[in-house]
């Protein structure tokens, strides 16, 4: 499976993740979450991360955003090493994270305020841009509690958008929503990212999820976690949730997740 | 507005009943003053300005002395929260100080100081730095961690995330601890007023206190008026336009 640029030229990835390994220690108990992990990303791809729960994807994630250190192993962005959080890389969570002491805009300006070489009314009109592309510039004066859970998540995009990353991290963040909004923001999201042409890392445990939004799906198995399988899905864009190319791709996913599944069932059993 | 309505009406219908108990002269009129009487005194006192003069030193004290307690607090109660060596040094001797009633200072404080300005000033310091740090320390450990990932994220670190999400993300806490600070403050100045005589200034508790002397019941309750109405005022203009900006940016309270 090629997993390189398509010019064939001695370009970086995006993400480079090479034999990465992560453990917690929890209760006398070291739980392994990452065993030799490597994934390679290509720029602007956009690719979903799938696994039942206990398989590293979320510390994969965290690691990438540089809120955790690996214990072994390097990760490049851009070709150069991740040592700390940065604007360059910026994450979404399954919930919000919004600020609720900051209004709509204050929310989506805070990333803006801590870019340099942008003054005030610029940050504003970017942020505004931003707000204008989630569909929620009537609500830029609204109080965060006043905000439905879509709408929450839309400004969290736009927060995550504004200072123009080059990477989003996204963990999970339609989990916690109705389907109906999901669907929505599925529309969305990949309408964002055609037009803007980030590169997208997204943690879900939802396989159909996976297939609609992502370029590629690498599934991930537990206890240690490591990479099963990848999956390149080449299915035209917008893609719809409901169709059945979707559910075919979503089929053969949703096998290989039960044959890893089936064996920790049967721990359990016993 | 019903419940403004009640509660004029409930106190015209206390201070009738209280005017007509006095009328009827059920007791002396130097233990029980009538409400005209009282009225009387608080007119005759304001046109000589000794009230005002009174109050004057007393909020002067109160607001120095505030001031002071929450530039020390909120860092104090910061630095406790960041750090564990401050958490279990100064952390335990602000719990500790806390449960002292801060009355309790105004003998050490007259010791230490004397008769004089600042020994009013630091009862107040006393009375209000313990509350206000233990709130903003508590207030931080509050915060939802998720909040500083989703700031780090975003390139925030160090001092800018302390500035701008974790004090921020802690106000609820803090101006709750504000407001107790400010009770405690307040209480304890004016036991420390009745309690001495300072030349340089004579505030609201020593008006208090040479009204008891003088056998003059329509001062004393005057007086308590005026300082309930202070405590009153005091709520309203310093902490109800940050409690209002609170319940209307987090969505609590009824409105």
């Amino acid at each position: 499976m090629s997993l390189e640029t398509e010019s064939g030229m001695a370009e970086t990835s995006a993400l480079e993740v090479e034999s990465v390994s992560k453990s917690f220690r929890a209760r006398r108990k070291t739980m392994q979450a990452l065993d030799n992990v490597s994934l390679k990303v290509r720029r602007g791809e956009f690719v979903c991360l799938v696994g039942p729960s206990g398989c590293g994807k979320s510390t994969l994630l965290n690691i990438v955003a540089g809120l955790e250190r690996p214990d072994q192993g390097n990760v490049l962005a851009d070709g150069k090493p991740i040592t700390r959080a940065g604007a360059d890389r910026m994450m979404m969570f399954q919930e919000s994270a919004l600020f609720p002491w900051l209004d709509v805009l204050g929310n989506v300006m805070f990333g803006l305020r801590l870019c340099a070489g942008l003054n005030g009314k610029k940050r504003r009109e970017v942020a505004m841009d931003y707000l204008k592309l989630v569909g929620l510039e009537p609500f830029m004066h609204a109080n965060i509690h006043e905000l439905s859970g879509g709408m929450k998540q839309r400004v969290a995009l736009a927060r995550s958008l504004a200072p123009n990353p080059r990477m989003l991290l996204m963990d999970e963040p339609f989990a916690a929503l109705d389907a109906m909004t999901r669907e929505q923001l599925y529309g969305d999201i990949q309408e964002i990212w055609s037009q803007r042409k980030k590169t997208i890392l997204f943690v879900t445990h939802n396989v159909r999820e996976a297939v609609c939004l992502g370029d590629r799906v690498v599934l991930f198995s537990p206890h240690p976690g490591r990479i099963q399988e990848q999956f390149e899905i080449d299915l035209p864009r917008p893609r719809d949730i409901n169709s059945v190319d979707l559910a075919k791709h979503a089929t053969t996913i949703m096998r290989s997740l039960k044959r890893i599944l089936r064996p920790e069932l049967q721990e359990v059993a016993e | 507005m019903k419940r403004s309505q009640n509660a004029i009406l409930f106190f015209l219908f206390v201070t009738g009943v209280w005017e007509l108990c006095a009328r009827l002269g059920m007791w002396s009129p130097v233990l029980f003053p009538s409400p005209v009487e009282i009225g009387r005194y608080l007119i005759e006192s304001v046109r000589d300005r000794t009230l005002i003069e009174a109050s004057s030193v007393t909020l002067k004290r109160l607001l120095i002395g505030y001031a002071a307690g929450l530039v020390v607090g909120v860092p104090l109660g910061l630095l406790t929260a960041r750090f564990k060596f401050v958490q279990d040094t100064f952390g335990t001797a602000a719990l500790g100080l806390q449960t002292l009633p801060s009355v309790c200072w105004v003998p050490l404080s007259l010791i230490w100081f004397g008769q004089s300005e600042f020994a009013m000033i630091f009862v107040v310091i006393m009375g209000s730095v313990w509350s206000v740090s233990l709130a903003t320390s508590a207030g931080v450990q509050s915060v939802p961690p998720i909040f500083v990932r989703a700031a780090q994220t975003m390139g925030s670190e160090g001092l800018h995330t302390w500035m701008r999400v974790i004090l921020p993300a802690s106000l609820p806490y803090i101006v709750t601890g504000m407001k107790q600070g400010w009770a405690f403050a307040w209480r304890s100045l004016m036991a420390a007023e009745i309690y001495v005589t300072v030349l340089t200034g004579f505030g609201l508790g020593h008006l208090l206190h040479y009204g008891r002397e003088l056998q003059a019941m329509d001062a004393v309750v005057g007086i308590m008026l005026v300082i309930v109405v202070i405590g009153l005022l005091a709520d309203k203009i310093l902490f109800s336009p940050v409690e209002r900006f609170l319940h209307r940016r987090w969505g609590t309270g009824e409105d």
